[in-house]
């Protein structure tokens, strides 16, 4: 796995989580849709890449996923946040953060500042 | 923790092949039609929706593959998926396989063969303490047959004066005796030693004890017998009350002390001798006794130097002892300059086996590269011939190096199927080359780990080598252009490819090899037709072993007269004689000659040194040497009257040159004995030595210390073997009577080059069977590509015999440049080809019009099938298929 990919990955599943703790369980198709909404145009990713970050959330035990019907009355499987996907979004939610704030500090860094 | 469940989880899902394929499909689905109904929503037209829903979603083939890769272990279900595909693959062109599995079976089998026995013979050390700090003491010069180095009073000169050696002991390894044991007589050879042999050695017994140095107190001190594990289990039953028991060698008593490890026999590699008995102790069993006799060589000499000395020092120390005793012995030590070797190998033909065995070896390795070389250009056809596949493949989004990992397992795949086999025909001929006795004696040739390495090792590098070809098909692949031109452009490029070389060097080392073989036939079949001064073709050679008989001189003739007459007188004997030795069995040594009146017989003043044997009077008729003067002994001459001989040619003209040699005298063995005979010229010692002087003495004057008897008959061999072991046994009873053909006695001296023959042989047939298939391939796979080529090219007026000029051109030129590098490649083997067979030389005119014989051949029977389909093509029917 090249280093580039599991940032990405890192931050689909991380958007992943937090899709599915504000709006509840969701199927796949919907949980695309959704971080296209609210990444608006800035994301450019695959759909399908989203399907594999699924699974391995499942894997890990922070989602479950159960077969249901859709709004139209489809057969999809719909995603649910487990108790320990809700910790590990916490975790990684202070995580994130803390690596913005790092970055906003170097980024707004002037040469005064380090005197 | 996260971690090792999901591992868990996808080690599962590994095992139970669950690879959540039809739950991506089925989401999928799902996915792409929500997404189509939006787009539809959103106002475009129901196949537009779904076209942009896909585009939206990706490369299903991506996904699909991270989605695997996180459900289950990706490289271990690659590998999985290879493998089955690869068989499956391998299934649809059984031919394909089968050619290929069979040639590398072939070549991995003859490799592992070869290395089975290098192991076997140089890579398994001798079964004694650290083998490789042993050394035995070997006359400087080129001595071969026996691997006696001194006599038994000079061995203790050695052991007490020289100052470089731990150790030295001395045995005698061509003890023979009948063993009487519980009423039950069988014949048994062992090996006569040292008292310190064993704790030289580093053995411990494992029944029992070993006897060692201080339970030799002189003469006949010493009854002590050490069984070979062999004999102990065939003779003894494995009963460990036999130590204890005593056992009767010849006529002599030996209390039984103890039985050697099953591993260990002696320091000969070959040889695997049933007992061991003190030195001072072999008097009794051999009827004569070596240990006052400076005279007799009887020793073979090993030892272990001192902590720090060089073998250099220790060789300087060892001849400055020689030079002393042959100062203190001027009539029986002759001062011969000695040299240290590792024991093992027959003494100095060690390097001769090694050198033989490495020159296989080398040219078994080339077989293999010649089977590789045609694996990669039938793999590189194949991958040729699937470029759309791969194309397609690639363009779903395959990677490459998944790509060519796919190729290279369906090589590997073959390759394991190849080594496999391989291994077990190798383990078959070892097996049988196990229980086979070989004149040199028996080789234990076991299949062990490192043999089942090698052939592990060697399919590896078999499909590496095959599969590299594919590598760069894969990598120039452009899959655009690949799925729009067919197959069959891209197929025929106009310059030559990477299978031209490969096909080119296959057939070069393949005329490498056929030259190898014939060259070795050619040495075979030279050695034959040497001149050997006998004909040994219709000849008995019966072995009276008269040592343990008491009686001597005129009552031992009588004996031997009386025997002589039993075998002339034999139904169907034409001739019989007897002779103290016969040529080529060995142990055959000069005996000086001094001109007539000399009073001081000091070797200095000997004029030559030829080989002496005591005849019978018939032995030249029987034995079918010519008399080229005078007359041979007769009945008339006795010890009474004056000593006589007969001289071959060499020693006349080396000893009087142009001079009638009838009426010459010399004196031998203190005797003045004048010639009355000559005769031709022969081999005496091997059949490579050039010509030696020789001269045969009348039995009546000459007491021999052995007695062959040579009787030459028109009758079926072995019937007339029987009559004579039964006509001679009934006058000796209680004789060891060995009766056997002439021509198998000479077995021995034949076998090198009979084993570079078949080796060689085998080695140019395999390559031959190698370039057929490489070059018919070619050719076959040629035609095939362009038939419709060749029906247009019809169609168009074209005569036939262009068309099939453009079919086999290209595999024809190969054959020729090949062919032409190998026979130039071959000058180059021949320091090589030398060490296995005699009088190598590849510029044998006989052997090049061979080869160019066997590649024409080769080459005419690869390219008649495809040369026929070319002629035969059917424009209209062709056309009409295409």
């Amino acid at each position: 796995m090249k280093p580039k990919q599991d940032v990405q990955q890192g931050t689909l599943s991380l958007m992943v989580l937090k899709t599915l703790d504000v709006l509840g369980p969701l199927h796949g198709y919907g949980v695309a849709r959704r971080i296209e909404q609210i990444s608006g145009d800035l994301l450019s990713v695959n759909q399908g890449t989203l399907y594999p970050v699924l699974l391995k959330l499942e894997q890990e035990g922070a989602i479950t996923s159960e077969w249901g019907p859709s709004e139209n009355n489809r057969r999809a499987r719909f995603y649910r946040l487990t108790a320990a996907g809700r910790k590990l979004l916490g975790a990684e939610k202070r995580t994130w953060e803390q690596t913005a704030a790092i970055i906003a500090r170097f980024l707004t860094v002037k040469a005064e500042d380090l005197a | 923790m996260t971690f090792l469940n999901r591992l868990g989880r996808r080690l599962l899902n590994f095992v139970r092949r669950h690879h959540g394929g039809e739950r991506l499909r089925e989401e999928i689905e799902a996915h792409l039609a929500a997404q189509t109904e939006e787009n539809i929503r959103a106002g475009m037209a129901p196949a537009e929706a779904a076209r942009q829903a896909r585009l939206e979603f990706g490369a299903v083939e991506a996904v699909r593959a991270d989605y695997h890769a996180e459900a289950g272990l990706p490289f271990l279900e690659d590998l999985w998926r290879d493998g089955r595909y690869a068989l499956r693959v391998l299934g649809k062109s059984p031919a394909f396989t089968l050619v290929a599995v069979l040639s590398l079976m072939l070549a991995i089998g003859a490799n592992v063969v070869v290395f089975g026995v290098v192991n076997a013979v140089l890579l398994h050390g001798l079964a004694v303490n650290d083998p490789s700090s042993l050394y035995q003491v070997r006359q400087q010069a080129w001595a071969k047959g026996r691997l006696i180095t001194t006599s038994y009073p000079a061995l203790r000169d050695f052991q007490e004066r020289n100052t470089a050696f731990r150790r030295l002991a001395g045995y005698f390894g061509y003890s023979s005796a009948r063993l009487t044991w519980q009423h039950a007589v069988r014949n048994v050879a062992g090996v006569e030693t040292t008292g310190n042999y064993f704790d030289l050695l580093g053995v411990r017994p494992q029944v029992g004890r070993f006897y060692h140095a201080a339970d030799e107190h002189g003469p006949n001190s010493a009854p002590y017998v050490v069984l070979s594990d062999r004999l102990w289990r065939s003779e003894f039953q494995a009963d460990p009350e036999a130590v204890g028991r005593t056992v009767q060698l010849n006529k002599a008593s030996f209390v039984v002390v103890g039985v050697a490890p099953a591993s260990f026999h002696g320091t000969e590699q070959f040889v695997w001798p049933d007992y061991w008995i003190p030195m001072v102790n072999a008097a009794a069993v051999e009827g004569w006794d070596y240990l006052t006799d400076r005279a007799t060589n009887a020793a073979t000499v090993i030892g272990r130097l001192k902590p720090g000395v060089t073998p250099q020092q220790a060789t300087e120390d060892l001849n400055a002892v020689a030079a002393q005793l042959a100062r203190e012995h001027p009539l029986t030590d002759k001062g011969l300059s000695l040299r240290l070797i590792h024991p093992g190998l027959q003494g100095d033909n060690g390097d001769v086996i090694r050198g033989f065995l490495y020159g296989v070896s080398a040219l078994v390795g080339l077989v293999l590269a010649a089977a590789c070389a045609n694996l990669a250009s039938l793999f590189a056809a194949r991958a040729a011939d699937r470029r759309r596949e791969l194309a397609i493949r690639a363009a779903l989004g395959a990677g490459r190096s998944r790509l060519l990992r796919q190729l290279l397992t369906e090589a590997l795949m073959v390759s394991l199927l190849g080594g496999a086999a391989g291994l077990s025909l190798a383990g078959l001929l070892l097996g049988m080359l196990n229980r086979w006795q070989s004149p040199y004696g028996h080789l234990a040739v076991g299949v062990d780990g490192r043999v089942y390495l090698t052939a592990l090792a060697l399919s590896l590098v078999s499909a590496l080598l095959s599969g590299l070809a594919s590598v760069r098909q894969v990598w120039g692949s452009n899959p655009a252009q690949a799925m729009k031109s067919g197959a069959v452009d891209a197929a025929t490029p106009r310059g030559f490819g990477p299978r031209d070389v490969l096909l080119g060097g296959q057939i070069a080392i393949c005329t490498l090899l056929v030259t190898a073989s014939l060259v070795a036939v050619r040495g075979m079949v030279r050695l034959l037709h040497t001149p050997l001064g006998f004909q040994p073709q219709g000849a008995l050679l019966a072995e009276v072993d008269l040592s343990p008989a008491e009686w001597g001189g005129a009552a031992l003739l009588t004996k031997e007269q009386a025997l002589l007459e039993a075998a002339r007188n034999l139904p169907g004997a034409v001739a019989a004689g007897a002779v103290s030795r016969v040529p080529m069995t060995g142990g055959l040594h000069g005996t000086p000659l001094f001109p007539p009146g000399t009073t001081d017989f000091a070797l200095d003043n000997a004029v030559l040194s030829p080989y002496v044997f005591a005849i019978s009077p018939g032995y030249l008729e029987a034995a079918g040497t010519r008399l080229l003067a005078g007359r041979s002994v007769s009945d008339h001459d006795t010890a009474q009257t004056p000593a006589v001989a007969v001289v071959n040619t060499t020693l006349a003209r080396k000893l009087w040159g142009q001079a009638p040699a009838l009426g010459q005298r010399f004196v031998v063995s203190g005797r003045l004995t004048e010639v009355v005979g000559v005769a031709e010229d022969g081999k005496y010692h091997d059949l490579v030595e050039a010509n030696q002087p020789a001269a045969y003495l009348p039995w009546s004057q000459n007491e021999a210390s052995s007695l062959v008897f040579v009787v030459r008959s028109p009758r079926a061999q072995n019937e007339m073997a029987k009559a004579l072991e039964h006509a001679l046994a009934g006058l000796m009873p209680d004789t060891a009577i060995t009766v056997q053909s002439w021509p198998d006695a000479l077995g021995p001296e034949l076998f090198p080059a009979w084993a570079a023959t078949v080796a060689l042989g085998t080695l140019g047939l395999l390559a031959a069977m190698l370039a057929l298939t490489g070059l018919f391939g070619m050719a076959a796979y040629n035609v095939s590509r362009r038939m419709q080529e060749f029906g247009i090219r019809v169609a168009l007026g074209a005569p036939k015999r262009r068309v099939l000029s453009t079919a086999v051109a290209r595999p024809l030129t190969l054959l020729g440049v090949g062919a032409s590098a190998g026979l130039l490649a071959s000058v180059f083997t021949d320091p090589l080809l030398g060490r296995m067979v005699y009088q190598a030389n590849s510029q044998d005119p006989s052997v090049v019009a061979g080869v160019v014989l066997t590649m024409l051949l080769l080459g005419v029977a690869a390219f008649i099938v495809p040369a026929a389909r070319a002629l035969a093509v059917d424009p209209a029917s062709l056309l009409r298929e295409g």
